[in-house]
């Protein structure tokens, strides 16, 4: 890898890994799962705005690997992404378009579109043909008046009154068609959205712990974080592991005093040994 | 390929304190090559960060990151914050999403104000932030297990050593990949506590 550290990187992916592992998928070693957000995700419009909804599961294979996680994502201060599939992919896709969209207000001083988060978010995904497997539902409120859209993995998107992606997205999207109505107000919203949400959590294996719910209107967005908590944990043992002190054998042990760290603004620098670390 | 070398880590938060752990073993699939591996590094006094996976992507991600933090203490003449800290590695992996590095990181520090931060990664990079324990490695199913069942909140630091000590032994005995010893380093705002376990050799 000749010159790989010493260039600055100019951003996007980089590629110089890809054939080594491949010649290690040749030599018979499996390939990693990634983190998956199995997940319900949920939006619908009413009378005043939008309500995003979400599960707060991230799964790496069968295992939990996060019981409560944040799967509706920050694009503009008036929209909100919730994001399924490949945990790293929603997240990266979801910050750098955020980060696109914050320069772009900057140069139009102008509150932002959903339909430019859309067209940013449509164009990233399909120059990746999908190998960037990031399904979304992306929502706000903007001059225009409130828009809902899905976006899936290979770029194409939709415009919908309601919307459900994700594993759980059957189970959420027979609650919606059998309650939806238009000019729902605030309360029904969420209700329904909670209810959607639920039904995923309960049926689908892939979603499951909280509900989180983000209403975004047009004098603010409040995200409700942990809205509902259906799955309390009910094994909390009352007593609790109690290991006494010097229970675990230990072979040797080192201990280092913190000195003083390094200050932010003073300009006394702390002694050396603080700063300078073991040489490689 | 996670399981070429065999490795278990751990960290957990306690009151004002940290603590992470790991195994000691390092393997070429089922022979045992060293019992003295490291897995936990420091990034500085009060950060660190446990690479689980393949060994030699975890050393070269580390090589990397001390490089790093390095030019960041001489620009900003100060230590990084462990939540930059865990951006940086989350933007390092996920720049090689579609060739990645064989590594899952566990960053442990202590931010402002001394506040505990643990957070860990799959190997491209998205984050997953814990108020309480996070895992990695072979022996990762155990570990969820032994953690969700003894950890507590809260704890003091002499209390949290015994708990992850506890709960890094039991479940390395139940992967045949990791185990041979353990390490544990917790740190308290004042001093840090690095010390070698004594387990079952097998």
């Amino acid at each position: 890898m000749a010159g790989s550290m010493e260039l600055p990187a100019k951003g996007g992916f980089s590629f110089d890994l890809c054939r080594r592992n491949a010649m290690l998928e040749k030599s018979g070693l499996k390939m990693p799962g990634f983190l998956k957000t199995g997940t319900t995700i949920v939006g619908l419009v009413f009378k005043d705005g939008v309500v995003l909804g979400a599960d707060t599961r991230a799964t790496e294979g069968p295992i939990v690997a996060d019981k409560n996680c944040e799967k509706i994502h920050f694009m503009a201060p008036n929209i909100y992404c919730c994001g399924a599939g490949t945990a790293a992919d929603t997240e990266a896709v979801t910050d750098m378009v955020s980060s696109q969209l914050q320069l772009h207000r900057y140069a139009t001083s102008r509150e932002s579109r959903v339909v430019t988060a859309l067209t940013l978010l449509k164009t990233h995904l399909f120059n990746y043909q999908g190998h960037v497997s990031a399904a979304l539902v992306l929502g706000g409120v903007d001059v225009t008046g409130p828009h809902l859209h899905t976006v899936y993995p290979h770029g194409s998107t939709d415009t919908l009154p309601f919307a459900t992606m994700g594993s759980g997205s059957l189970a959420a999207m027979s609650v919606f068609e059998s309650k939806y109505k238009e000019g729902l107000t605030r309360e029904e919203g969420i209700q329904l959205v909670a209810d959607a949400i639920s039904a995923g959590i309960f049926n689908d294996l892939g979603s499951g712990s909280n509900v989180d719910v983000c209403v975004i209107t047009q004098g603010g967005t409040e995200y409700l974080r942990n809205h509902k908590e259906p799955n309390p944990r009910t094994y909390v043992s009352s007593k609790g592991f109690s290991f006494t002190p010097g229970h675990t054998e230990v072979l040797s042990t080192r201990i280092t005093q913190i000195g003083p760290v390094v200050a932010e603004a003073g300009p006394v620098v702390a002694e050396g040994d603080v700063i300078m670390e073991e040489g490689l | 390929i996670f399981e070429y070398n065999g490795s278990a880590v751990v960290a957990m938060v306690g009151k004002n304190c940290f603590a992470i752990a790991s195994d000691r073993r390092l393997g070429v699939q089922l022979q045992t090559v060293a019992t003295d591996f490291q897995r936990v590094f420091e990034i500085h006094p009060k950060l660190y960060i446990g690479l689980s996976g393949l060994a030699s992507d975890a050393q070269t991600l580390y090589q990397r990151l001390v490089f790093k933090h390095k030019l960041y203490q001489l620009r900003e003449e100060r230590d990084m914050k462990p939540e930059t800290f865990a951006s940086l590695v989350s933007a390092m992996l996920y720049e090689k999403r579609f060739g990645p590095y064989f590594c899952q990181p566990i960053i442990a520090g202590l931010g402002q104000d001394d506040v505990p931060f643990i957070c860990t990664m799959d190997c491209i990079g998205a984050k997953e932030l814990a108020k309480d324990f996070v895992v990695s490695g072979t022996a990762s199913e155990s570990l969820y297990g032994a953690c969700e069942s003894m950890y507590k909140p809260n704890m003091e630091p002499d209390e949290l050593f015994e708990t992850i000590s506890q709960a890094l032994l039991s479940s390395v005995d139940r992967d045949c990949l990791s185990g041979w010893g353990g390490y544990v380093l917790v740190v308290t705002p004042t001093e840090v506590t690095e010390r070698v376990l004594k387990g079952r050799m097998d």
